[in-house]
């Protein structure tokens, strides 16, 4: 800090005081875009892309020949490496359910099996097309009997501080499943093995990889990507 | 009491877009240095020439991909706003009918003018009233990108909800090429339109402080 008595020592005070809080409550902090103005309007644009999410609408199912060559499909890492499952893993499901569930690799092959073959959007602008056999996330729904004061679902994953938290909605879509095979062949742990949340209506980052726990909730929680700063819905 | 060459709604909404597409380009291509590259993935579009190739640092706003993109979507509500503020004017005030380009009235003025400014024709231009037909032209080319830059962005921010649209673009990936294009025309319009200003001085002191109708036919101006 400056001597008070230098200009930028007066700038300072007269920026604490309280005359400026109000103006710089709208200001534009790239390096915390939750907050200020950015902050106002990522609510603003929250409340607009629920008012244009339609349940039912249907991302376009893709012809094979759309497949992103083998290869071309981006991977992307949280920590070091791609984790490897934990011995005995399965996958729990809970929060306000009338019947918690302890799903392993096979008690979800047994479960109906949805392929979804849909354009796949990233936030950092590219499209890849793959295929994604599993399990909707609304069938675990069902199955769980989730109670009707839910509205957001948590995926956490095995990769510690990994998670992401979706609205209700986004989560019971039909093209939103957890997926444990891709083009066709098992997962990959690059993917997400053994399993990951795929979904039509959201940015890639929303889609949670190694995931062992889904738990339905009344509140909204964050998630890895969010907390650092990228939007919370980002529907597509 | 006179008639300002530009009223004030034409000044604000001027100036204060200038402003919203500064920030608008300078997010966007910020957003574009996550990818710097157009077509889809294993799939790159053959005609452009900078696959790989960010944008110059300099021209970029928002640090990162998470803060240009929270820039990006707020300022957009407010660069459609204003566009919604100038057209109403335009519409509501009639002064459309002086300022945008029809076909009928403007076309062989815009032409001669183009072959005047370019040097190819010698001899003044006929009589006009506040715009030549260049310029008639122009200002309302760079309406209808902004339009674009608009709809394009739509398509990319919501390619399943509005698929419809995305669709109309030819796809996702075409989309993005189309908002990307957009910026690029409406980059070469601001430095023409920047050149012609500076050689007609006189259209910055209108636009900024309103200036007043000489009575019967003003010299040419910018286009």
């Amino acid at each position: 800090m400056t001597s008070p008595t230098t200009r930028r020592g007066f700038l300072g005070r007269a920026l604490s005081s309280g005359g400026l809080l109000a103006l710089s409550g709208l200001a534009c902090d790239s390096r915390r875009p939750k907050e200020g103005f950015l902050g106002l309007m990522e609510r603003v644009n929250e409340g607009f892309q629920q008012a244009l999410f339609q349940p039912d609408r249907l991302a376009p199912e893709l012809p094979e020949s759309a497949l992103t060559p083998p290869g071309r499909y981006p991977a992307y890492l949280i920590g070091r490496e791609y984790p490897a499952a934990p011995a005995g893993w399965a996958l729990r499901v809970g929060g306000l359910v009338q019947r918690p569930l302890v799903l392993s690799a096979a008690d979800l092959q047994r479960l109906p099996r949805t392929r979804v073959r849909v354009r796949h959007h990233c936030v950092e602008g590219w499209s890849a097309v793959a295929a994604w056999d599993g399990v909707r996330l609304s069938e675990l729904a069902r199955l769980a009997g989730i109670d009707p004061r839910v509205r957001y679902v948590e995926l956490r994953s095995f990769e510690p501080g990994y998670y992401s938290s979706w609205d209700r909605e986004s989560a019971l879509h039909p093209q939103t499943i957890l997926a444990y095979g891709m083009n066709g062949n098992p997962l990959d742990r690059r993917y997400g093995a053994p399993l990951r949340l795929y979904s039509a209506v959201k940015l890639g980052y929303k889609m949670v990889k190694w995931v062992t726990e889904v738990t339905f909730l009344p509140v909204r929680t964050g998630g890895y990507w969010e907390d650092r700063g990228y939007e919370w819905f980002a529907g597509v | 009491m006179r008639r300002p060459v530009q009223p004030l709604a034409v000044r604000v909404t001027h100036w204060v877009n200038g402003v919203l597409l500064v920030v608008m380009a300078g997010s966007g291509l910020r957003i574009l240095k996550a990818f710097p590259s157009l077509g889809e993935k294993g799939r790159p579009y053959a005609w452009y020439p900078f696959h790989g190739d960010p944008p110059p640092e300099a021209l970029m706003i928002g640090g990162w991909l998470a803060g240009a993109r929270h820039w990006h979507f707020a300022f957009a509500w407010l660069f459609v706003l204003n566009a919604i503020v100038y057209v109403t004017y335009l519409f509501a005030s009639g002064a459309w009918r002086e300022r945008l380009f029809s076909p009928r009235r403007d076309a062989r003025h815009a032409w001669l003018t183009l072959l005047h400014d370019l040097r190819l024709r010698r001899g003044p231009l006929p009589p006009h009233g506040l715009y030549n037909g260049m310029q008639r032209l122009s200002y309302t080319a760079v309406l209808a990108l902004g339009a674009l830059s608009v709809l394009s962005g739509l398509a990319i921010y919501k390619p399943v909800q509005l698929r419809w649209l995305t669709a109309l673009h030819g796809g996702y990936d075409a989309a993005r090429a189309v908002h990307l294009l957009v910026l690029v025309a409406l980059a070469a319009f601001t430095v023409l339109h920047v050149v012609q200003v500076a050689l007609h001085p006189r259209t910055f002191v209108d636009m900024t402080l309103g200036g007043s109708r000489a009575p019967p036919s003003r010299p040419e101006g910018p286009a």
